[in-house]
């Protein structure tokens, strides 16, 4: 187990590290020079040669990769040339957004998906599983922006029941806070609700051919009882680490829904950031999203040790 | 498959999902019946896409109205003789809009996922076949590149490459695309790479390429042109949450994200909701195409349903 584990350590921290030189080398090595950015086109050649040198930009890559990942072993991902607050300022401000887009929008679709998936895995092929699975093929093709298009225009623009764009910190009590969330977390599950309903519904038809749900059946428990407690478990592997798996586009449909409704998570700072060519806040903010994916994705290999003995001996 | 290890089998299940994106896993029931063909859904699917793609080819000979006219005397209009979908706040008509902006689409799409497909799937031949390694190494390669989340990449390379263009944009959508099929393949590959036929073509003494092309490669291209049809749809889904955003192909051009973006600004979603509603429409239609071909090729020809 341990012996595992480590193993599993030591890949995270070579792909961590993979990551931090490739978002050091995506704002490096592209063409576009950033005095450029920060004095203008008319500056002298003087004065940008000074510029590269403050900025420690005159000096090898090699050296500009040293000093650029030991500040950012302290915590020090560089100042914003627009808004002049620290990057790792603007991080810990929009980061908490996105989080909380994510595991709202995650648990609606756990909710959704779960017992629709137990009850259309009850009876394959009979009608209640031929509309649930018909209908999320519809769900998985609709891109995030659809839907978030959509509600917009049913909920927001036709009926005014929430507010359209904005967002309320959870200082200002999670009332607001959970209403100006809602709608962007409705587009963002409705992807989540087709697939983690797909994976689960598969495994449990599997599952429950199985001799321990037919012995179980015969000492007359409740099929609810059966599905929950017997069932569920050795189930929801494929779910787990579809649901690990999904972090990434959900960042992404994160950016697009942050955009649509002016949430001020990550996306909507890497837009900004992206426009005015902000190269410390873009990089620090990749980098940021790029470590965080994979360490929940390492979160969700551990979990599964825990959850089935035999992962740790493969 | 219930019971016959599930470390192996989940391994093969990310993958799959990975790609996928939640497609279902196939079971057994479907994969029997499947046998006797691709069925209707596919070939309806596949006359449907088939219809788009050539509206979008033939664009410019079709009878239809400039995209870019700007027709100030019917602003907004819903649908009518004239214009069959309407028209946007520009007076622009909507048909011929989506028509010349389902190009961007289908050339992002189609092309970046070929181009993908042509070098993930010789790396994957190779890894999966030789092993060792370039194996591990070209296996660590696609994990770096896959610990990004595609759009956030592309946002930061377009932020510094400046102008962008269809042919940037859909290079690097076939970078984003390759790590995903390099693995799909890789993984068929190594399922394939030490059966019996494999091993009596080496000990005839077939040379390395002629057991990647003439043993593996026609073994493998089932399953990876399914998982390159969903490879199409989720580069369009991309393309779509770009122009969204307003960071793929610069106006006038029109794009489907584009047009849906457009239908969400000033208002526009309350003055006239055809403009985003159209546009949507459209890409969903699309998307479910794509995923009912890959699916319906899946169910048909995967190895593992077959119970090799």
């Amino acid at each position: 187990m341990a012996r595992y584990i480590g193993g599993r350590v030591i890949q995270l921290v070579v792909i961590c590290f993979f990551i931090s030189i490739v978002a050091f080398l995506l704002v490096h090595l592209l063409p576009g020079d950033p005095t450029y950015t920060i004095l203008g086109p008319n500056d002298t050649a003087q004065a940008r040669a000074e510029l590269l040198r403050q900025l420690g930009l005159d000096k090898s890559l090699p050296a500009q990769y040293w000093t650029w990942i030991g500040n950012v072993f302290h915590g020090n991902l560089g100042i914003s040339f627009l808004t002049h607050q620290t990057v790792s300022n603007a991080v810990g401000e929009a980061f908490p957004i996105d989080l909380e887009l994510i595991i709202v929008s995650q648990a609606m679709a756990f909710i959704v998906a779960i017992p629709l998936a137990l009850v259309a895995a009850l009876r394959p092929n009979r009608l209640f599983d031929r509309i649930a699975t018909t209908s999320t093929y519809a769900l998985l093709a609709v891109p995030t922006f659809v839907v978030a298009v959509i509600l917009v225009l049913v909920v927001a623009v036709k009926i005014h029941i929430f507010p359209a764009t904005g967002y309320n910190p959870l200082s200002q009590g999670i009332g607001p806070n959970l209403k100006s969330v809602l709608l962007p977390s409705i587009s963002l599950a409705v992807g989540s609700v087709a697939i983690y309903y797909r994976l689960l519904r598969a495994d449990m038809i599997a599952t429950l051919q199985e001799d321990f749900i037919t012995m179980a059946r015969a000492k007359g428990l409740s099929t609810p009882y059966i599905l929950l407690r017997h069932a569920l478990r050795p189930s929801s592997f494929a779910l787990l680490a579809g649901a690990g798996l999904s972090i990434g586009s959900l960042f992404t449909g994160a950016f697009v829904v942050e955009i649509l409704f002016q949430l001020p998570g990550i996306g909507f700072q890497i837009i900004q950031a992206i426009n005015a060519r902000d190269y410390l806040v873009v990089q620090g903010m990749a980098l940021v999203v790029a470590i965080a994916y994979v360490v929940i994705n390492f979160g969700v290999d551990i979990l599964f040790t825990f959850l089935d003995p035999r992962v740790r001996r493969a | 498959m219930p019971d016959a290890g599930i470390a192996a089998d989940d391994v093969e299940r990310i993958e799959d999902f990975e790609s996928l994106q939640g497609m279902t896993q196939p079971e057994p029931v479907r994969a029997v019946e499947a046998r006797s063909g691709l069925g209707v859904v596919f070939w309806v699917s596949f006359a449907w896409v088939a219809v788009m793609v050539l509206l979008a080819v033939l664009a410019s000979v079709l009878p239809i109205k400039n995209p870019n006219f700007q027709d100030y005397t019917a602003v907004n209009i819903g649908p009518s003789v004239h214009h069959l979908l309407g028209t946007d706040e520009l007076g622009r008509d909507l048909l011929s809009r989506i028509i010349y902006g389902s190009r961007v689409s289908f050339v992002i799409g189609f092309a970046s996922v070929g181009l993908a497909l042509v070098v993930g799937g010789a790396f994957g031949l190779l890894a999966g076949y030789t092993g060792g390694w370039i194996d591990s190494v070209l296996n660590a390669g696609s994990l770096v590149v896959l610990a990004f989340p595609a759009l956030l990449a592309i946002l930061v390379i377009e932020a510094f490459w400046k102008p962008t263009t269809l042919l940037k944009l859909t290079l690097m959508f076939a970078v984003a695309g390759a790590p995903s099929l390099f693995r799909v393949i890789r993984a068929t590959t190594l399922s394939f790479a030490n059966r019996e036929f494999v091993v009596a073509a080496r000990t005839m003494g077939a040379t390395t390429w002629r057991i990647l092309v003439r043993e593996l490669l026609p073994n493998v291209v089932p399953a990876a042109v399914s998982f390159a049809l969903i490879g199409v749809a989720v580069a369009i889904i991309l393309e779509g949450s770009l122009a969204f955003l307003g960071l793929s192909i610069t106006l006038p051009t029109a794009s489907l994200g584009n047009i849906i973006n457009e239908g969400v600004q000033n208002n526009n979603l309350s003055l006239n909701p055809f403009i985003a509603l159209w546009p949507s429409i459209y890409i969903f239609l699309l998307l479910v195409a794509l995923n009912l071909m890959a699916d319906r090729l899946r169910s048909r020809f995967d190895v593992r349903a077959g119970n090799l």
